[in-house]
């Protein structure tokens, strides 16, 4: 189908679109930011949103890049998916990024996505979210009365619902560099390459003498958002690394996320493939 | 003064942007995408289009060098930037060794995927020029062939890169 009518302008400056924002969108009604477009002209062409006015920040290039300052890295909304993947900067600080990019949509949709867009979108099966969730990202919101930040841990509130308020834009992301000796791993399962993920986790650990200290576990697509598993991830602070530890960390794992079924799997297959790629990913991560 | 400087949203603009080559000039209306205009009002009928919600990769085109899809970009965001389609890229020559073994290989059959197909794997042949099989197909994953089963297509591609390999 085509997209409905509607009117575009494309933004000069940041101040511009949160003018523009304020004058043509009333109680989160009228008017969307336009992003990359990878999920906003989808939902147009397929009519599930009619927005009256679009508003294109695509060309304010102050808000894409990747910088290294003071122990973070901050990634600006409209980085796109590839650059993300071809950043050395990213490589080096952020590997967890550069693992999970190649699981997001395919290469013509990741030379258009931003980062801000997927944060925004906040599919709950979505590999951003839960990497900004697991690296403690911090979100950097522009609104007309000024500028605020929200953790990822609180930003995600729900199925495609977040902290944002109808007039804000994400500028930023900003992401500490996890300590040296960081171990990480990615892992998802999903119908076909490039498809939303069925379930899949972001592992993040420390590790003293062959031990595992600090272990994060966040998983996607098993909740209507990103979800930490952290009494899971405590069992093999507790127990190390085992074949009885992971039994028992994919029992406690069946305590800890409750999936809903979505129209592809059921809450069981989905609680099962978590409990897989929890020994999967604990195994990698010592090897 | 305040009010002629405010940026208004619009439902046509004058877009000027590079297409295959020459630039043109065109009044378009906003809301429609970047292959409906190339179709319709530039004549531009090899870019295909298929689901229109970015999962088949008909639409593939190259937007200042980088393939996207053509579905899901408005035509009036090309603004000052470079298309180029199918047509471009067979008229410069710059695929037809893959145009080849395409054809040589049974790569196609009906042609629907293939312009998009065309267009994916040159990007994978300029990015990664040694790619594997497995990197091939993971580089097409996004765009459907319905008629092939890929397989030809990967055997193409392989021969192609490989062909390639030795002419540099
Ligand atoms: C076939 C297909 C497969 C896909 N597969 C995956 C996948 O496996 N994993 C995945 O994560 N994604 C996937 N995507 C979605 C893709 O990653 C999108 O790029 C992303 O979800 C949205 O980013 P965008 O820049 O394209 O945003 P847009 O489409 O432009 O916008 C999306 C929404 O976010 C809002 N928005 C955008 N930017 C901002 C901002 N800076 N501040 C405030 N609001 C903003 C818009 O108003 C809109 O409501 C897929 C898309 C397609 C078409
Ligand atoms: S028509 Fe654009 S991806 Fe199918
Ligand atoms: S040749 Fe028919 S869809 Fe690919």
């Amino acid at each position: 189908m085509k997209a409905p009518p509607f009117a575009y302008v494309r933004a000069r400056s940041l101040a511009d679109a949160l003018d523009l924002l304020e004058r043509h969108n009333h109680d989160g009604e009228g008017a969307k930011i336009l992003a990359g477009g990878q999920s906003l002209m989808p939902a147009l062409n397929m009519r599930l949103s009619s927005p009256a006015v679009l508003i294109d920040i695509s060309r304010l290039q102050e808000q894409a890049g990747i910088c290294v300052k003071d122990g973070h890295v901050h990634i600006g909304a409209l980085t796109t998916h590839a650059a993300i993947g071809n950043s050395a900067a990213i490589r080096q600080h952020l590997p967890l990024l550069a693992d999970a990019v190649e699981h997001i949509a395919h290469p013509a949709i990741r030379n258009a996505g931003t980062f801000g867009g997927s944060l925004a979108t906040a599919d709950p099966a979505a590999e951003w979210p839960a990497c900004c969730v697991a690296l403690d990202a911090q979100i950097v919101l522009a609104g007309k009365a000024g500028t605020r930040t929200v953790a990822a841990r609180d930003f995600f509130q729900g199925l495609y619902a977040t902290a944002m308020q109808p007039n804000e834009i994400i500028t930023e992301v900003v992401i500490p560099i996890p300590a040296a000796g960081t171990r990480h791993a990615f892992l998802e399962l999903a119908r076909r390459r490039g498809d939303y993920a069925m379930v899949g986790v972001a592992a993040l650990a420390t590790f003293s003498g062959g031990a595992p200290r600090d272990v994060r576990l966040t998983f996607l697509g098993a909740g209507d958002k990103p979800l930490s598993a952290t009494k899971t991830a405590q069992v093999f602070v507790n127990k190390g690394i085992s074949e009885s530890s992971l039994k028992e960390a994919q029992d406690t794992l069946a305590t800890e996320l409750d999936p809903a079924a979505d129209l592809y799997s059921t809450a069981a297959t989905k609680l099962h493939l978590a409990r897989v790629l929890t020994a999967r990913i604990m195994k990698q991560l010592v090897a | 003064m305040k009010a002629a400087a405010m940026n208004a949203p619009e439902t046509l603009i004058d877009t000027t942007l590079t297409l295959n080559g020459e630039a043109i000039t065109r009044r378009i209306p906003v809301r429609q995408n970047l292959v409906d205009f190339l179709r319709e009002e530039m004549g531009l009928t090899g870019t295909h289009i298929g689901c229109e919600h970015g999962v088949c990769g008909a639409c593939t085109v190259r937007v200042d060098g980088n393939i996207v899809r053509g579905c899901l970009m408005l035509a009036v965001q090309a603004e000052g930037r470079t298309v180029e389609t199918i047509e471009g890229l067979s008229d410069s020559g710059e695929i037809a060794d893959l145009q080849d073994a395409f054809h040589k290989r049974n790569a196609l059959q009906c042609g629907f995927c293939t312009p998009g197909m065309l267009l994916t794997v040159q990007d994978l042949a300029q990015k990664n020029p040694r790619a594997t099989r497995e990197q091939i197909r993971e580089h097409i994953s996004g765009n459907y062939c319905r008629c092939t089963g890929y397989q030809a297509i990967v055997d193409a591609v392989e021969t192609v890169l490989a062909a390639r390999q030795i002419k540099v």
